[in-house]
C-alpha cells in the first residue's frame, strides 16, 4: 500500500521518458546519416533533429546529449545513484590511470574520464599518496591490492587485469543491490562480452590458466569455468563452447572481428531491453533509455569519425548499432 | 444489542464508500502522477489525459451510491430505523461486492491508466483506442455495482 504514496514505480519519471523516446534517432535517422555525402551533411540532419544543441563540433554535440540525459536523470529520479551502473567502470578506468601516473616522472590529467561516481582528483590523490581508504567501498580495496601489485611487479597488464575484474564485478554488484532486472541483465550482459573478449584473446595468445582465473569475472549469463577450460584449449573451443549458449550467434561476429562482436553485444542488450518501451512502472524504462541514448551517441561518434575518415556508406552502415525505437 | 443489526448494515455501507474510495483515491493518484508526467512535456494534451486520469474515479461513486441505498434502506437517513440481526448481517454483505470490487478493480484501472496515458504521449492520435483498455475495467466495478444493488433491495424485501 505504501506505494499509493511514494512513487516508487516512478510513474511520472516513465511518463516524462515516454515522451524523451521520441527525440531518440531511429533508424531511418541512421540511414540518412549513413547516406549523407559528407560530415557537414550528417551534423545538418543532426542538427535539424535538434541534437547536440547549437554546436556543429561532433564531440561538443555528443557531449551536449549526455548532458541532457544525465541533467533529465538528475531531474526525474531523486536518487540517481540507482544509475551509477552506467559510470561505475569510469571510476576503475580512472583507477587505471592513476596507478599508471603514479609511475610517471610528470602529471598526467588529461587521461581522466569526467562522467563518474567518484571524483577522478580523490582517485589520483588517494593512489600517489596510497591512502586508499579514502575511496568508498571495493574501490579502495581494488585500489590498494592492485596499486601494491603494481609497485612490486611493474607490470601494467597485470595490473590493468586486475582491475578490469574488479570493474566488472563491482558493476554486477551494483546491479543486483538496485534489484531491478533491466540493470541486472545489463551487467549480466556487460559481464559475459568482456569475458568471451578475454576468452578469445587468451586462447589466441596462450595465455595460461592462472591469467584466465585472474581476468575473468562470475557472472549469471555464461559458466565461467567451462569457458576458462575452452579458453586454455583454443579459440576454436571458446568458439565451440559459445556455440551451445546463448551466445552462439556471437561466433561469427567473433570470427569476423572484435568490432564486430562489441556491436552484435551492443544489438543484443538493445534487444534485451526492448520490452520496456510497454512497461509503465519501475527503473526499467528509465534504465533502458539511459542505455538506449548511450548506445545512440556511440552509434553517432561511429557514424561522424567514419564520415570524417571517408569511409564508405556501407561500411558504416555495418557498424551502426541498432536503435531502441 | 438490539441494535446489532443496524451496526452491521452500517458497517457494510461505511465498507462499500470507504474502501471503493480509498481504490479510486490510489488509482486516480498514480493516473495522475502520469497524466503530470506528460502534461510537463505537452500541455496540449491534458484534456486527453484528465480523461484517462478519471476513469478509476468512477468506483468511489460506485461506493457511494451503494452507502446512499443502504442508508435509506436501514432509516438511517430517516424513518423507521428497525434492523434485524439477521438483516444487518444480510445487508453487510450485500455491500461487500461493491466494497472489494470497487477497491480492487480501481487500483487495477489505475494501472491501465496510466499505460494509456503512456500510449496517449507516444501516439495522441490513438487516444480513443487508449481510452477503451482502462474502460474495460471498469465492466466489474459495474457488476458488483449491480450485485450490491440486487442484493441490498432483496434484503429490504425479506421479512426477517
Amino acid at each position: 500500500m505504501s506505494n499509493a504514496f511514494v512513487d516508487k514505480n516512478y510513474i511520472y519519471a516513465v511518463s516524462r521518458i515516454r515522451y524523451a523516446e521520441l527525440r531518440l534517432l531511429d533508424r531511418s535517422v541512421f540511414d540518412r546519416l549513413c547516406d549523407a555525402a559528407d560530415l557537414s551533411e550528417c551534423l545538418s540532419i543532426l542538427a535539424e533533429k535538434g541534437f547536440g544543441g547549437d554546436s556543429r563540433d561532433p564531440e561538443d554535440m555528443i557531449a551536449e546529449e549526455r548532458r541532457r540525459l544525465w541533467e533529465l536523470m538528475e531531474e526525474l529520479v531523486p536518487d540517481s545513484s540507482v544509475f551509477d551502473v552506467f559510470r561505475l567502470q569510469n571510476d576503475y578506468q580512472n583507477l587505471k590511470a592513476a596507478i599508471k601516473e603514479s609511475a610517471m616522472d610528470q602529471p598526467m590529467p588529461d587521461i581522466y574520464v569526467s562522467d563518474c561516481v567518484v571524483d577522478p582528483a580523490l582517485v589520483r590523490k588517494a593512489v600517489r599518496e596510497r591512502r586508499y581508504k579514502e575511496l568508498p567501498g571495493d574501490l579502495a580495496e581494488t585500489a590498494e591490492r592492485c596499486h601494491e601489485i603494481f609497485l612490486r611487479t611493474r607490470d601494467g597488464q597485470l595490473c590493468d587485469i586486475l582491475v578490469d575484474h574488479d570493474a566488472l564485478v563491482a558493476l554486477q554488484k551494483a546491479a543486483e543491490a538496485t534489484k531491478d532486472p533491466t540493470l541486472i541483465k545489463y551487467a549480466g550482459l556487460t559481464a559475459a562480452s568482456a569475458d568471451i573478449k578475454i576468452a578469445v584473446r587468451a586462447a589466441s595468445t596462450g595465455k595460461d590458466e592462472t591469467f584466465l582465473d585472474r581476468a575473468l569475472a562470475e557472472c549469471s549469463e555464461l559458466d565461467i569455468d567451462s569457458l576458462k577450460k575452452a579458453a586454455i584449449s583454443g579459440t576454436e573451443a571458446v568458439y565451440a563452447y559459445l556455440a551451445n549458449t546463448d551466445f552462439a550467434d556471437a561466433v561469427p561476429k567473433l570470427r569476423e572481428s572484435s568490432a564486430a562482436f562489441e556491436c552484435w553485444c551492443d544489438d543484443l542488450i538493445i534487444r534485451s531491453i526492448k520490452p520496456q518501451l510497454w512497461n509503465s512502472f519501475g527503473l526499467g524504462p528509465l534504465a533502458a533509455y539511459i542505455l538506449a541514448k548511450e548506445t545512440e551517441l556511440r552509434s553517432v561518434r561511429i557514424l561522424l569519425t567514419a564520415r570524417q575518415n571517408g569511409f564508405s556508406a556501407d561500411r558504416v552502415r555495418e557498424r551502426v548499432r541498432e536503435t531502441y525505437v | 444489542m438490539e441494535n446489532m443489526g443496524l451496526l452491521f448494515a452500517l458497517c457494510g455501507a461505511a465498507l462499500s464508500a470507504a474502501m471503493a474510495g480509498v481504490g479510486s483515491a490510489i488509482g486516480v493518484g498514480i493516473a495522475g502522477r502520469a497524466a503530470s508526467g506528460v502534461v510537463t512535456e505537452d500541455p496540449n494534451q491534458f484534456s486527453k489525459v484528465l480523461v484517462l486520469q478519471l476513469l478509476p474515479g468512477t468506483q468511489g461513486i460506485y461506493g457511494l451510491l451503494i452507502a446512499f441505498i443502504t442508508l435509506t434502506q436501514i432509516g438511517i437517513m430517516g424513518g423507521s430505523s428497525d434492523v434485524s440481526l439477521t438483516k444487518g448481517l444480510l445487508y453487510l454483505v450485500a455491500c461487500l461486492p461493491m466494497a472489494f470490487g470497487g477497491l480492487f478493480s480501481a487500483i487495477a484501472q489505475g494501472k491501465c491508466s496510466v499505460s494509456a496515458i503512456g500510449l496517449v504521449a507516444k501516439k495522441p492520435d490513438q487516444f480513443g483506442k487508449a481510452m477503451i483498455f482502462p474502460a474495460m475495467v471498469e465492466t466489474y466495478a459495474i457488476l458488483s455495482l449491480l450485485i450490491s444493488i440486487l442484493s441490498i433491495f432483496g434484503v429490504a424485501g425479506l421479512s426477517i
